[in-house]
């Protein structure tokens, strides 16, 4: 069995120049802090697109990423808990691409699901249908949203057992699941790490196949 | 009393018993403090929680159970999480009974203006374009004027928009108007010691009055 057990600082050295990156979380809650912090602090990939649906908050360590420079585009549901994406999106510094929170959690399932697109009627009629493809079905107006995929995901979880079998409990459920379908690399930051079989089939939300490095924290 | 008191508990004899609802940031979340007694209702936060309690008392927060914008809560008996996807699959699969929204902007054809001003600000959109569009019934919540005294309710909106024709109830601090298809706006209700004329010289929107013409009562 592979090890996935590792640093913070070895996982996040993955991320490579140009690379897409998720990173999971609703401001606060179930955000992976400790990695974006190594990151931040260890790597110096510049040129990246960052998907997440807030941007985190001024207190967070993603709050400097954005600020450093290295991220050239941001795909996000909602930007006001962040003044540095707001910044970044009124200087056009760097390209902030704004969707429905619904549409950018469904981006991100088709794109871990193999779909090659999803029809939504959020948008139609608004400044969020520009650009995009218009189907109609049985008279009623769609928008064609493409799928997203990353290079790597950053993720938390409460718990994970040796196969990356993960646990995540209550509102941080959020964005970190769907992301860990969707990444070419998904690390896991958890607060707690077990042996294999010590997991409840029944309690994992997360499938250890959809991960391919714990870093355990605290 | 206040006009955001008035307005929220106005709102709050919208609810009916069972009904799933989902209460915007603001002067909406104001709605939970005037639900009946008899009156139960299962609150959503589109971070992924049904059954939403009241806020946690210092010292109690978990970082598991926080609501849409950002404040540490608890649940009720009967509760569950899930992930944001799923979230939006209850928002956009019509499994709200009702949204309360704030708004910058409504008009006579339903249309909702909330989520930015071009240039000034521009926060996202987050969850509310899937709320509106995907529950069953959407009420907006709004001062009736804006704070330099210019009409809120239009006859086209001005600024980009939220959704098209979804604004089902206006309920403001001077009235309560109802979305009608194919026939405008309807005044049903007027706030105590007002007249039409009031109502008319503080709107821009075109409305026909209800044969019905209620005071509202809070």
């Amino acid at each position: 069995m592979k090890n996935k057990l590792t640093s913070a600082i070895e996982a996040v050295s993955k991320v490579k120049d140009g690379d897409t990156l998720m990173i999971g979380g609703f401001l606060t809650g179930g955000h992976p802090e400790n990695l974006v912090k190594a990151l931040v602090d260890t790597n110096s990939a510049g040129g990246l697109t960052v998907i997440s649906n807030d941007t985190g908050t001024k207190e967070l360590s993603i709050y400097q990423l954005v600020k450093s420079g290295r991220v050239k585009r941001i795909f996000a549901s909602y930007i006001g808990s962040n003044p540095e994406t707001g910044r970044l999106l009124m200087t056009g510094e760097a390209k902030v691409q704004l969707f429905p929170q619904g549409t950018l959690a469904e981006k991100i399932r088709a794109g871990g699901a193999g779909l090659g697109g999803v029809l939504t009627p959020v948008g139609v009629g608004t400044v969020v249908e520009e650009g995009k493809k218009k189907i109609e079905i049985d008279e009623k107006e769609y928008l064609l949203e493409m799928p997203l995929r990353s290079n790597v995901a950053l993720i938390k979880a409460n718990k994970a057992d040796e196969v990356g079998n993960l646990i995540i409990n209550g509102s941080s459920r959020n964005f970190n699941i769907v992301m860990a379908t969707a990444a070419d690399y998904v690390i896991a930051e958890v607060d707690e790490y077990v042996k294999e079989g010590e997991i409840d089939p029944n309690h994992v939300n997360v499938p250890g196949i959809f991960v391919d490095a714990i870093v355990k924290v605290g | 009393m206040n006009n955001r008191e008035f307005i929220a508990k106005r709102i709050a004899k919208e609810l009916k018993d069972g009904d799933v609802v989902n209460l915007g940031i603001g002067m909406p979340t104001m709605v939970a403090n005037y639900i009946p007694e008899n009156v139960n209702v299962i609150l959503q936060a589109e971070d992924g929680i049904l059954g939403v309690g009241p806020k946690a008392e210092p010292g109690e927060e978990l970082s598991d159970c926080i609501d849409a914008g950002g404040n540490y809560i608890t649940t009720v008996k009967g509760a569950s999480f899930f992930d944001s996807s799923l979230s939006f699959c209850i928002i956009r699969g019509g499994h709200v009974d009702i949204t309360v929204l704030g708004s910058l902007e409504v008009d006579q054809e339903g249309n909702v203006a909330s989520w930015m001003i071009p240039g000034k600000k521009v926060p996202g959109m987050g969850g509310a374009m899937d709320l509106v569009v995907g529950a069953k019934k959407v009420i907006i919540a709004m001062e009736h004027v804006g704070k330099n005294g210019s009409p809120k309710i239009l006859k086209k909106c001005k600024l980009p928009l939220t959704a098209v024709n979804v604004a089902k109830t206006i309920v403001t601090d001077m009235a309560v108007f109802d979305v009608v298809q194919d026939e405008g706006l309807v005044l049903k209700e007027i706030a105590p010691g007002l007249s039409v004329e009031d109502v008319q010289n503080s709107t821009e929107a075109h409305f026909t009055v209800s044969p019905e013409l209620k005071v509202i009562q809070v």
